[in-house]
């Protein structure tokens, strides 16, 4: 079933608090996905910085000295914020790529969520709440995010298999439904370059899109784009460094609710999860339409 | 008669005086109480009690409000809805004071729902019997498998509706997504607006004096009277080219 939701904000007025709005909005959705929980959260970076969400599923012996020995491969400054099982390790911007190959030559046996300038991804299995509260998503300030409760289906139910997905740099896209034909799409993208860290049919759909946008595609083209490419049920919510996009499969099964104000761009894959957001009692709610992409960019 | 272990507020059949008078609209705080306790309390009033006036409030969203009511009560609904409100209703007059979520009066046998703003998917699927109301817009297979509900809505319907839909009257004052009436057996469908597509074996049918005086009425039920007149409306119907196999047909199947 999953639970997915999604949070634009237009108010900068309400940056502080979009880490507690998306944990409400995902705990609401417990009973669609108890098996795991992930977010991504858009927070304003440091100008000429990035970082990159490292988990590992020994962080008192992976995490130790982590951000040193980075430093020293990369010869620049990383720094290390521990959030339980996650690392957040924040570089200068022009060295994310050489950090990245750096961790994973220093600590093999750790996973990189998500890297970009702006984006934090934190996922774990287990109750959302429990999730949330592990890295105190609550308190998290952001411009926007997505955030996933997890009934596994495709594939089992681990840290890994758990949304949101990152295939490039500060995307993200989590998923409800499922897709049948991600394998041999997975092996054409896997022809062209991409490269795969599960079987999970979700992350199939994340690096679709990426790769279609390394080809020249804006995300609204590539999300189009999922509507020929991929067979299967499928809500899409996607975010980028400065966007957040809305698509549905063209049979649409899959429940949306979207909401929008002057202060806000809200998904949910139900009503209840938009119930405790500001001004929800004026706001625009809709469905969205099948095989249409919705998008707002700031 | 079913026995209840949480608080009914004394609404039990056999708590409730054979000859008590009415005391006026009895308020349900859903969120205090949990969908429990209320439909247990709804589903535990005879049929000839005297409280037949219910308010619901602080509805969030929630799922399987006011299913399968059982009683002539009238019961309003403050919010909006989550899945399956009014599913399987039977009697009861039921208008939801905003928006419903998927499977609005689904397999509803009687009664009245009325929605005052939209409603998700599937509203009103598989319905035999009573009125369904949406004065907003429905989405997407409204009125699908339809087993003689009679449906109004006041805006739009979205792809798929009246999906093998069996037997009663589906009113759509807007528009109407594709495939509509799809592999459609004797439902009867009036469109005002624009048609997308035509599902398998759907046609449009000559528009006859009993449909009109039967739209007719359908419009004042469904309180789209002042918004609407019948001779707006076309008709869409079965071709009865699917109902057995053919195998000309193959490619439509």
């Amino acid at each position: 079933m999953c639970g997915i939701v999604g949070l634009f904000l237009k108010d900068p007025a309400l940056e502080p608090q979009l880490g507690a709005m998306l944990t409400d909005m995902l705990i609401t959705m417990t009973d669609r996905g108890p098996d795991s929980a992930g977010i991504a959260i858009y927070g304003r970076g440091e100008p000429g910085r990035a970082k990159l969400t490292i988990q590992s599923a020994d962080p008192g012996h992976d995490f130790a000295g982590l951000a040193e020995a980075v430093g020293e491969a990369i010869g620049a400054e990383a720094r290390a914020e521990v959030k339980d099982t996650h690392v957040v390790l924040t570089v200068l911007a022009d060295k994310l790529q050489e950090a990245r190959e750096a961790v994973l030559a220093i600590r093999p046996g750790v996973t990189v969520m998500s890297a970009g300038e702006e984006v934090e991804i934190f996922k774990e299995t287990g109750l959302p709440k429990d999730v949330a509260a592990r890295f105190g998503i609550e308190r998290m300030a952001g411009t926007h995010g997505i955030g996933h409760t997890r009934m596994a289906t495709e594939s089992a139910v681990t840290t890994a298999g758990a949304h949101p997905f990152s295939t490039g740099a500060d995307q993200c896209l989590v998923h409800n439904g499922s897709l049948s034909n991600h394998n041999s799409v997975r092996r054409r993208l896997k022809a062209a370059g991409m490269s795969f860290q599960t079987e999970n049919d979700t992350e199939v759909a994340a690096a679709f899109l990426t790769h279609r946008m390394h080809e020249g595609a804006s995300l609204e083209q590539a999300m189009e784009a999922t509507l020929t490419d991929l067979d299967g049920f499928f809500t899409f919510v996607v975010g980028t460094k400065d966007g957040f996009g809305v698509i549905r499969d063209p049979i649409a099964c899959k429940p949306a609710v979207m909401a929008e104000t002057d202060q806000y761009v809200a998904f949910g894959s139900e009503y209840r999860a938009l119930v405790n957001l500001p001004g929800i009692e004026n706001a625009r709610v809709w469905e969205p339409e099948p095989a249409t992409a919705y998008f707002w960019e700031r | 008669m079913n026995n209840f272990d949480f608080d009914t507020r004394g609404l039990r059949a056999e708590a409730v005086p054979q000859n008590s008078i009415e005391t006026g609209t009895q308020v349900f705080d859903l969120e205090a109480r949990g969908l429990r306790a209320l439909n247990g309390t709804l589903h535990a009033l005879p049929p000839d009690t005297n409280e037949t006036s219910w308010e619901i409030v602080n509805p969030r969203g929630s799922h399987a409000i006011a299913v399968g009511v059982n009683a002539p009560l009238d019961i309003t609904v403050r919010g909006s809805t989550g899945y399956y409100c009014a599913g399987m209703n039977k009697l009861a007059s039921i208008r939801v004071h905003g928006s419903a979520g998927p499977g609005v009066a689904e397999n509803m046998m009687s009664g009245t729902v009325i929605v005052e703003g939209d409603a998700s998917q599937y509203a009103g699927a598989t319905g035999r019997g009573g009125l369904l109301v949406i004065k907003g817009n429905a989405s997407s297979r409204c009125g699908i498998s339809m087993k003689g509900i009679d449906i109004v809505v006041h805006g739009n319907i979205g792809h798929m509706s009246a999906f093998m839909a069996q037997s009663g009257n589906l009113v759509v004052l807007g528009d109407a997504g594709d495939a509509l009436g799809d592999s459609l057996y004797e439902a009867r469908l009036f469109v005002r607006g624009r048609v997308k597509s035509l599902g398998a074996d759907c046609i449009e049918k000559e528009m006859r004096p009993e449909h009109l005086e039967a739209l007719e009425d359908l419009l004042r039920r469904g309180e789209a009277d002042a918004k609407a007149r019948p001779e707006q409306f076309r008709r869409y119907g079965s071709a009865r080219q699917l109902y057995n196999f053919n195998i000309d047909n193959a490619s439509a199947y």
